[in-house]
């Protein structure tokens, strides 16, 4: 068992960003810089999904609704109320906090499927109530005029390189603390409930409670990447909280891994990539992206990261020796 | 310490436990026999929390604990192994022992890095050595054999530390060898944590040879208790579970 260290994944966070920060300058054009910032918001938002599905065995179908939220939470407090950007920020993790704690205190408590589903109802109900609520949220057509950007601590978001530097910071800051969720005894546990809820209790850990609290964690990262898409677009789309949002954080799990910490990420930016390749070649991007999903379903189950992790354990000089437990690293 | 009322328990009418009063000992080593359908895994879901008792006490030193969650009974004390070994098959078995301890100190819903494993991991390679898990430590639970996934099973229930053990038939499945292994690790766990161990098992030969005191459970009800000695003499005990061939191949 590797000992964790915080120092050590501080200086591969602070790395990280550096890397991000100065890609702009071997890919100096605007739509690459746009793809990062895309990427970035759906990379949170498939990551915190997969805290759910990958960590505690929780598939839900709904998680969009919190990307929807937070993109519709930041831009109206931004459009209607004028506050500053961190107090928004920071508003709109609450919001979503509260709200993943009520929608989780309903859902937890089912199985499975009607789990499932019951998640699905909530983000289909906060998508009906986004096209009907036309007066405030600008109905199907969504938010008009903008999400204001004022500048704080000397940070101008209106200045494409600074935003481009907000989204790579909050990507990497929320992986951070994502990472070290995931390898607390928080994160012991969630492995724990996925593998066994019923052990689980008998060792003293009130289920329920824990897959609530993960549903709130989740809810919030997830809308920190809908804070981010608001920013990117400068505006909030029913588009952000309907059902098929959630389908792609599903793909993107899919595609890049369930059982590794960073496939999602992978998968993100796999999906974004795909999307914008295909769709200059052909209009059939769907049938092309099913096609590619089914490859995946089919022959790459664990997805991208997960299949290179495997081959390099297998083929790597320094594999693990007998007895040694190679499955359990890749959850990390 | 611990102290069974009058225990009701009935399911769609029929009644699976039914005026059970029983008591045992602190550190005392108990068997619960009985044939199938005696009422045994019952008698222990109600006592764990796993079913809500329909009437009755059960006391843990004094506390009624009827009726409160598993994890609340865990709380006060009563740790549990299943039949079939109820593990964490993706974890290794160092990860799913920490886990155990985790949740013993309450540390298990810590959201931040704080992992205390330099008081978690002494005492979770305490508990592998105390069941001779160490060689195992990172293998997956999924991978070990049945018996030591048993073996596993109780590892966790003893990273709580409990004051009672109940253990369901720890050699359930096992061959002769792994079933005598399993067997003296039991025993040797029980002389030196000196807990209330309780367990339910078919083999009378461990039986007659581990306990101190025996319960037997006939048709949801107690038919008799006492000694090894006492129990194998009992004639209900032999007209009902036993049979008089036993009692006649093993003399005291």
């Amino acid at each position: 068992m590797r000992k964790p260290s915080i120092g050590r994944d501080a200086l591969v966070a602070v790395a990280l960003l550096a890397l991000l920060a100065a890609l702009p300058m071997i890919f100096p054009a605007k739509s690459f810089a746009d793809f990062v910032m895309r990427a970035s918001a759906f990379a949170i938002f498939a990551t915190s999904l997969n805290l759910l599905v990958g960590y505690a065995g929780m598939v839900s179908f709904g998680h969009g609704l919190f990307f929807g939220l937070g993109a519709y939470s930041f831009a109206l407090l931004m459009q209607k109320l004028g506050t500053s950007i961190p107090v928004a920020f920071a508003l709109t993790v609450f919001i979503n906090a509260l709200v993943a704690a009520i929608i989780g205190a309903i859902c937890v408590p089912l199985k499975e499927i009607y789990f499932s589903f019951l998640t699905l109802a909530f983000q289909m109900l906060l998508y009906s109530l986004i096209i009907a609520w036309t007066a405030i949220t600008g109905g199907d057509q969504g938010l008009t005029g903008g999400v204001p950007r004022p500048p704080f601590l000397g940070v101008h978001l209106d200045d494409p390189h600074h935003l481009y530097l907000f989204c790579c910071t909050t990507l990497v800051v929320s992986l951070f603390l994502m990472w070290h969720l995931v390898q607390s005894p928080f994160g012991y546990t969630l492995r724990m409930i996925r593998d066994n809820p019923r052990r689980a209790s008998f060792l003293g850990i009130q289920v329920w409670r824990i897959r609530v609290l993960a549903f709130i964690v989740a809810g919030v990262f997830g809308g920190i990447g809908g804070v981010l898409i608001s920013l990117f677009v400068s505006s909030a789309y029913p588009d952000f909280a309907y059902w098929t949002v959630s389908g792609e954080a599903v793909f993107m799990i899919m595609l890049g891994g369930v059982s590794v910490f960073f496939g999602p990420l992978v998968g993100a930016a796999l999906l974004l990539l795909l999307n914008d390749l295909i769709t200059r070649v052909t209009e059939h991007y769907s049938l092309v992206l099913g096609v590619v999903i089914l490859v995946f379903a089919l022959g790459l189950r664990k997805g991208l990261v997960g299949f290179v992790m495997q081959a390099w354990r297998k083929y790597a000089p320094a594999a693990p020796g007998p007895g040694k437990n190679p499955g359990t690293q890749g959850r990390h | 310490m611990l102290k069974i009322e009058n225990l009701q328990k009935s399911f769609g009418g029929i009644s699976a436990i039914s005026e059970v009063s029983l008591h045992f000992a602190a550190g005392s080593l108990t068997a619960v026999i009985g044939p199938n359908g005696a009422g045994k895994t019952s008698f222990f879901n109600l006592i764990c929390g796993a079913l809500r008792p329909d009437g009755g006490r059960i006391l843990l030193d004094g506390e009624n604990i009827a009726g409160l969650s598993a994890p609340a009974i865990v709380r006060r004390g009563i740790g549990r192994a299943f039949q079939i070994a109820s593990i964490f098959p993706s974890l290794s078995v160092r990860e799913a022992i920490l886990g155990a301890v985790n949740a013993h100190h309450r540390w298990h819903a810590r959201l931040g890095r704080r992992f205390p494993l330099t008081v978690a991991k002494p005492q979770a390679d305490e508990v592998m050595e105390l069941v001779g898990l160490t060689a195992q430590a990172d293998t997956l639970s999924g991978n070990l054999s049945h018996g030591d996934q048993k073996v596993l099973d109780i590892a966790l229930a003893l990273a709580l530390e409990p004051r009672v053990l109940l253990l369901d038939e720890p050699t359930a499945g096992m061959g002769p060898e792994e079933r005598g292994r399993m067997t003296e690790t039991v025993h040797q766990l029980w002389q030196r944590k000196k807990m209330t161990l309780i367990f339910i098992e078919h083999d009378m030969d461990i039986v007659f040879k581990f306990a101190q005191t025996i319960r037997v459970l006939s048709y949801g009800r107690v038919l008799a208790e006492g000694t090894p000695e006492e129990v194998r003499r009992h004639p209900r005990v032999i007209e009902a579970y036993l049979g008089a061939r036993y009692d006649a191949e093993h003399p005291p």
